[in-house]
């Protein structure tokens, strides 16, 4: 590659990742306005330690990613399997719903189930948050199983079956296993997804159930404060293992 | 068996069911909604009218979006013209090193963007790096006001962004066929020629997708506004929390979600052409 492509490739990366590191650089700054850089040290770390709102909505927040990553991940696999392996009417409309699913941006998510929860009267909280975020999950794990599924040689379920198994244990010892590294990754990006989404919590959360970046938005709201430096590191922090751990699942080469 | 039978049945049918009843169902639903009266009482009445699509076209909010589209339009433009030549850079990198290059711009994708946009913000403020650093560089002789400008508010979009205008298009070059742009060479075609009538083509559904996962995004990102640019930069996003959320006018709020809503099946259309148009997928395998 010329040496000019090298430069662009290092300019792009530097404008995605310096001011991130600007700030987890701030977030070991303990002078109060981060004006001079004579103490450093943990101290806002320890601050997030104290703060029981925060804490309660990072609780909250990981409760719902668990439960939502693997309730979408059973139900998106069950689907990618079926839409992979089955033909059936109406087939490529669903489909279509998937993609409309995957692409919809999270305000026309937030809208439509905020519409949609209120007309079924389904209280604003736990419950309708964790629809909510299963919804957007579904299609990512869906899609991710089924791209690893694409490519599969059919005949190995027919030997499968010819050598005695049911449907059911073809599936569960042929198909399932090579999808697992598939699963593996959707389960991590639907965790993620659930643990980052502001847009759509903001609609369909209600008062008594905060969650992890509803309080960093009103954090945030209040002005500059080095807390969400620290908080804002070890999120980012989280990320980059979770996505070094997916990709090393999906068999790319890190 | 015949029990695991039909777990196998009924999870195949889970899918489509909650497609239908959680994208399909609530989607048509905001158009009902759109069509109704709103209810004194904060809710709304079944008496149909178009009323609330007449108001769509009030000067204030006809501004509100045409400056969304136009401020969308330009960080969709800015990151297509940003990633499609890293995306193909990124598609020539020897093997070895892609797996890690790639793996940094996922990083990105997977991090909370309200995160990355206080993170632009704190190098924007007036005690922020970037004042610092022009400060200490003489170049300026007292701190700048950065934040609460439209050029913010576009540098935070693109920021946040461009991983999702990077990946689609990167699919795309690295499914791109070498010995086509090859033939193309030995059949005389300009440096030009080929790009214009055979890598844009063959790339053409990871434009458009790319397109579609910025622009869309774009419009309803209200906390970008909120944290970058004051509150003087009304978006389509922090209209609809507005109506939906504190002024309570539903059937409004959704006529105005519906220019989101059809925007998303207008350029899904137009992916599925290029897609049509370049004979490959790029969505499906990001």
């Amino acid at each position: 590659m010329s040496r000019s492509g090298t430069a662009y490739l290092w300019g792009v990366f530097a404008f995605l990742y310096l001011p991130m590191v600007v700030l987890l650089a701030y977030s070991f700054n303990e002078s109060p306005y981060g004006s001079s850089w004579d103490r450093l040290g943990w101290e806002w770390y320890r601050r997030l330690a104290d703060d029981p709102l925060l804490i309660e909505a990072t609780l909250n927040s990981l409760m719902v990613a668990l439960l939502s990553a693997s309730l979408a991940t059973i139900i998106g696999t069950a689907g990618a399997v079926g839409l992979c392996l089955y033909a059936f009417r109406g087939q490529a409309f669903f489909h279509g719903l998937l993609m409309v699913t995957l692409m919809a941006p999270e305000i026309v998510m937030g809208v439509s189930l905020l519409v949609l929860f209120l007309a079924l009267k389904i209280p604003l909280g736990f419950g309708s948050l964790l629809l909510a975020h299963i919804t957007f999950c579904l299609p990512f794990v869906a899609v991710t199983v089924f791209s690893r599924l694409k490519d599969f040689d059919s005949r190995l379920i027919e030997s499968a079956r010819d050598l005695g198994a049911s449907e059911a244990q073809a599936i569960g010892h042929v198909v399932l296993p090579l999808a697992l590294p598939a699963i593996g990754a959707g389960w991590l990006l639907s965790f993620t997804l659930s643990l980052d989404d502001v847009v759509v919590s903001f609609f369909v959360t209600g008062p008594d159930f905060e969650v992890l970046p509803l309080r960093i938005y009103s954090m945030v709201r209040m002005g500059i404060k080095p807390e969400v430096n620290a908080l804002a590191t070890l999120l980012f922090g989280l990320s980059m293992a979770l996505v070094i751990l997916s990709q090393r699942l999906l068999g790319r080469k890190l | 068996m015949r029990l695991s039978e039909a777990m196998l049945t009924a999870g195949r049918g889970l899918l489509p069911v909650w497609l239908l009843l959680f994208t399909l169902v609530p989607l048509l639903m905001v158009l009902a909604v759109s069509l109704l009266t709103r209810d004194e009482t904060g809710f709304i009445t079944p008496e149909v009218t178009l009323e609330n699509y007449r108001r769509l076209f009030d000067p204030f909010y006809l501004k509100v979006f045409t400056d969304s589209m136009a401020m969308a339009g330009l960080a969709t433009l800015l990151c297509l013209g940003l990633a499609y030549p890293f995306a193909y850079l990124l598609s020539r990198v020897g093997l070895a090193w892609r797996g890690v290059l790639l793996t940094l711009v996922i990083v990105p994708f997977w991090t909370n963007s309200l995160i990355r946009i206080y993170a632009i913000r704190s190098l924007l403020a007036a005690k922020g790096a970037m004042n610092s650093l022009l400060l200490a560089l003489g170049l300026i002789d007292e701190p700048v006001r950065l934040l609460y400008s439209g050029w913010a508010v576009g540098l935070g979009l693109v920021y946040v962004l461009l991983p999702f205008m990077i990946l689609p298009l990167y699919s795309s070059f690295e499914k791109l066929d070498r010995r086509l742009i090859e033939a193309a060479a030995d059949l005389y075609a300009g440096r030009w020629a080929i790009f214009r009538h055979v890598i844009v083509p063959l790339t053409a559904p990871g434009i458009a997708a790319g397109c579609l996962l910025v622009f869309l995004p774009a419009l309803g990102l209200f906390y970008v506004t909120d944290v970058l640019g004051g509150s003087r930069n009304l978006m389509i996003g922090a209209l609809l929390k507005d109506q939906f959320l504190e002024a309570r006018d539903w059937p409004f709020g959704s006529a105005a979600s519906l220019i989101v809503i059809v925007g998303l099946f207008l350029l899904m259309g137009v992916y599925r052409w290029a897609q049509r148009w370049a004979g490959t997928g790029a969505v499906d395998d990001v």
